[in-house]
């Protein structure tokens, strides 16, 4: 518990707290004026509006899309099912910028729309609707295909027998069950959504900002401190709040039902109908979520004299415009090594944190729980810029370390470990552990001897989503990677930004790589899946 | 000095005490057993001693030492768990091997004690079994063999054969005492099963809303509740408010002879349902001796039959236990009549004011042990 606790202390709380009091304490001693008179600003409720319903537009959304995935991956078996379900899930640890980069390919300027139709929508909103629901599909259906799948079946035709029509069976019975895992992933993928920054950075143009994207053009193009750390609080609240409701969603999912082995539930789809589903459910994950990366490949190869190597080849060289001082290929070995160190340390922070949540109980671990989320929902780009700004004097001073950056991204990716742990600690019978006390065991061996074995697997899980998170991990990073030691999605946001069709190619060459390395880690991990559905 | 001690150990959880000043000897080599319904503390007793449970007030000593300060671990006592729990990713014979683990045992006789143990309990060669694929039986046996393998010097057994059916129960039983005997095992065992404590114990502690009701020999308390309470929990339903006074009870159930020297007064009486006589009444009634039942239900009992009594002037229903040559039909008129031998007047205030708890009138842990003295002393 000290720990974590000690860890977010100080790489989550101080820079974020020293951001924001140096962006509202003058010599004159704290601005809260300047709080009213910013949200008073009219540009600025545009954002925090636009933010709003985007998000809201996003979860709805992804929710009519994804659920009828989510029935189709619990209740029906056919072939390819569990490479489908991989498949899935590789958006949602995708960067976000490779996300934004494939679907500027697909319906950005030169883009595979615009080629056959001339319809462009990388200017509209629609651009960015899409790219959330392209990333959260996945949340949806594992939050909530993951519980119905082992919701006994048996319920249902109980309440058949009793007299309730089809409908009504599933309206009474099933729907109350799941709703809130429903209501638990909209939640997640409306905090997603709220705090979105590559996929509108690249996506969205010169009017569409959320609060992340403005906290990040007032601090790193405006140099308007002030203003960045009162929308820096605001965001934090409407987080808080978001999160308050998800723990107690979350509680209630832990009410007695009667789950079921999920393998025992799903059988083949019967008559036109449910034939009908399956196949509105591939498709749309074919255009939504295949379609997208497709064209990315695609665009990697099509170099201006045909399909070839030309961009991939052109990532080994430092170019001339000066981008980078180093061959672009050079992030990607910086990348893995980053993550690889924050993975380790999410991990170790992580994994503390959930062993300590399961041993106690009470209001206060509950607490901690909900604030282990929170990084998750604060901006990046505060967490970035104040990791610049406080962590510059001795004993911390590390911002000539490269550490910076791994303990940066390991932030993100502790919540994800904490969340694949818990449910699997929590299953652990807390007698075993008395039984190996009673038999000489002292706590510390308790937990070598008898949590690791058992939770070895989950935590091969959680190391890879911190892995993955780490790897794709931009808003912060942007800000703490050092311009000779750039990471993957900082090399390809650099790339886009420059103007010309190599640096284009040359950016989907890189997506293409990161893609790659993520959608490599992610199979590796569906074959250890654990048997409990984790909490995403 | 007896090994273990528990001094007015209170343990409550809200306002309910799990358990209500508890007073406990163990002496070394000995085997007791706690009996008492779900809910009576029993293994919230385990559990202080093992160090699992704090309690909220008293001492435990382990050979005279005040066992506060010292954790789970360092107790030195052994705890089998009622649904045995195995580690599920070690084979028997690390499961076995655990506990000698921990104490730093060398790898060579680790692997010696385990093979002992596994013989011992009757699963010779068993060590590189999954222990998923054990059966009820083996794994309680694994589970013994794994609480006794560090030589623990007090074994506890929380519903040591709880889940097993009755059977294997039965054997399980019989040979588990053997064992201890053999090896000289302190024990300290709880059930909710009263055959299972009779047949292990050398003393049976009775327990019910956290209190000691009665300690004593199995055949003591067998014969001579202590209380209301520690009766019904054992099966007797015949009993009855009486004033007792020249040599009979006065009952519901009228006149019953009593045998000499029963303490006079206000009382509760219980009828063992082996000493109802059962006769075929009479035509008229008050003809004969003997109260008039009708037989409302039998029930087979091995050799036995359980017959259920309606007596027909409206006094209590009787429990009657008679040879199955002898048994009435349903719908039958008996005359009934009490055989002086097994009509017992339970110490104590009767049992209105003790269900009342009225001050004072509940048996304090310290008063109920007195009789099981007294009759040790006869006996």
């Amino acid at each position: 518990m000290a720990v974590p606790a000690a860890f977010f202390a100080v790489f989550f709380a101080y820079p974020v707290v020293s951001i924001v009091g140096r962006g509202l304490k003058t010599a004159d001693g704290w601005q809260f004026g300047a709080i009213t008179q910013v949200l008073g600003r009219a540009d600025i409720l545009h954002v925090l509006w636009f933010t709003l319903w985007q998000a809201l537009a996003s979860t709805g959304l992804t929710l009519l899309i994804a659920l009828p995935g989510a029935y189709v991956f619990a209740r029906f078996s056919f072939p390819g099912k569990q490479v489908l379900r991989a498949v899935v899930t590789v958006p949602f640890v995708l960067p976000t910028v490779v996300a934004g980069t494939a679907f500027l390919a697909l319906l950005g300027r030169g883009g595979l729309l615009d080629q056959l139709w001339g319809v462009r929508l990388d200017t509209t909103v629609w651009a960015i609707l899409l790219a959330h629901v392209f990333f959260n599909y996945a949340v949806v259906v594992r939050t909530v295909g993951g519980l119905w799948a082992q919701l006994d079946p048996r319920q249902e035709e109980a309440a058949r027998v009793l007299g309730a029509g089809r409908f009504g069976a599933w309206r009474k019975v099933t729907l109350p069950a799941l709703a809130p895992a429903v209501a638990a992933g909209a939640l997640m993928v409306f905090l997603f959504t709220f705090t979105s920054f590559g996929v509108i950075q690249i996506l969205g143009g010169p009017g569409f900002a959320t609060l992340e994207v403005e906290i990040y053009r007032q601090t790193a193009q405006l140099f308007q401190l002030p203003t960045a750390a009162i929308l820096t609080l605001v965001q934090f609240v409407a987080v808080g709040a978001v999160l308050a409701v998800h723990a107690w969603t979350v509680r209630r999912r832990e009410s007695a039902l009667r789950l079921v082995d999920a393998a025992t539930t799903a059988r083949r789809p019967r008559g036109a109908g449910q034939w009908a589903l399956l196949g509105g459910v591939l498709a749309s994950i074919g255009l939504l979520l295949v379609l997208p990366l497709g064209v990315l490949v695609e665009r990697s190869f099509d170099t201006p004299g045909g399909h070839g190597l030309t961009y991939y080849r052109a990532l080994t060289a430092v170019d001339a415009s000066g981008t980078f001082l180093v061959p672009p290929l050079e992030a990607v070995w910086n990348s893995v090594r980053y993550a690889v160190v924050a993975a380790a340390i999410a991990l170790v922070v992580g994994g503390l944190a959930a062993a300590a949540l399961t041993r106690r109980a009470g209001r206060l671990v509950r607490g901690f729980d909900a604030l282990l989320m929170l990084p998750l929902g604060v901006s990046a780009v505060t967490v970035g810029f104040g990791f610049l700004i406080s962590l510059n004097k001795s004993p911390l001073d590390l911002r000539s370390s490269w550490i910076l950056v791994p303990l940066a991204q390991a932030l993100v990716g502790v919540p994800f470990v904490v969340r694949t742990m818990l449910p699997v600690l929590r299953a652990v019978d807390g007698r075993l552990r008395e039984a190996a006390a009673v038999l000489g065991a002292s706590p510390l061996r308790v937990f070598r001897e008898v949590d690791l074995p058992l939770v070895r697997r989950a935590l091969l899980v959680a190391a890879g989503f911190a892995f993955a998170v780490s790897l794709g991990e931009f808003g912060a990073t942007v800000f703490i990677a050092r311009p000779d030691n750039p990471t993957l999605p900082v090399a390809v946001a650099r790339l886009l930004a420059r103007p010309g069709d190599l640096t284009y190619g040359e950016a989907m060459a890189l997506s293409t790589v990161l893609m790659v390395v993520c959608a490599v880690a992610l199979l590796l991990l569906e074959r250890i899946r654990t048997d409990r559905s984790g909490e995403f | 000095m007896p090994l273990l001690t528990l001094q007015d150990v209170t343990v409550r959880f809200g306002a309910r005490a799990a358990l209500d000043a508890v007073r406990l000897d163990v002496a070394e080599h000995e085997i007791v057993s706690v009996l008492g319904p779900s809910g009576s503390g029993k293994s919230t007793l385990l559990r202080v001693v093992a160090g699992l449970q704090a309690p909220d007030s008293g001492r435990v000593l382990l050979a005279g030492a005040d066992q506060a300060p010292v954790p789970v671990h360092r107790r030195g006592v052994g705890l089998m768990f009622q649904d045995h729990q195995l580690f599920p990713q070690r084979d028997v014979a690390g499961n076995v091997a655990f506990g000698l683990r921990m104490h730093g045992v060398p790898r060579g006789e680790q692997a010696e004690r385990v093979e002992e143990l596994l013989e011992l309990v009757g699963l010779p060669g068993a060590g590189g079994r999954s222990v998923a694929a054990l059966s009820g039986g083996e794994q309680q046996r694994v589970a013994l063999a794994r609480a006794l393998a560090p030589r623990p010097r007090l074994l506890m057994l929380d519903e040591p054969l709880g889940q097993l059916d009755r059977g294997l129960r039965e054997r399980l039983v019989v040979e588990l005492r053997g064992l201890f005997q053999r090896l000289g095992t302190t024990v300290l065992a709880v059930t909710h099963d009263q055959g299972e404590a009779f047949a292990l114990a050398d003393r049976v502690v009775v327990m019910g809303e956290g209190r000691v009701a009665q300690t004593g020999t199995p055949l003591e308390v067998w014969q001579r509740p202590a209380s209301a309470f520690v009766a019904r929990f054992l099966g007797f339903d015949n009993l009855a408010p009486a004033t007792v006074g020249g040599g009979v009870a006065d009952t519901p159930w009228g006149k019953l002879p009593l045998p000499p020297g029963v303490p006079e007064g206000e009382r509760t009486v219980l009828v063992r349902p082996a000493g109802l006589r059962l006769a075929a009444a009479g035509a008229e009634p008050g003809a004969g001796g003997g109260l008039r039942c009708t037989v409302e239900a039998r029930a087979f009992r091995g050799g036995r039959v359980g017959v259920r009594l309606r007596p027909t002037d409206g006094a209590p229903p009787l429990d009657a236990e008679c040879a199955l040559a002898d048994a009435p039909r349903e719908g039958d008129t008996v005359a009934v009549t009490f055989a002086p031998g097994d009509v017992l007047v339970l110490p104590g205030a009767p049992e209105r004011a003790e269900d009342g708890r009225d001050a004072g009138a509940g048996p304090a842990p310290g008063a109920v042990e007195a009789p099981g003295d007294a009759t040790r002393g006869r006996l």
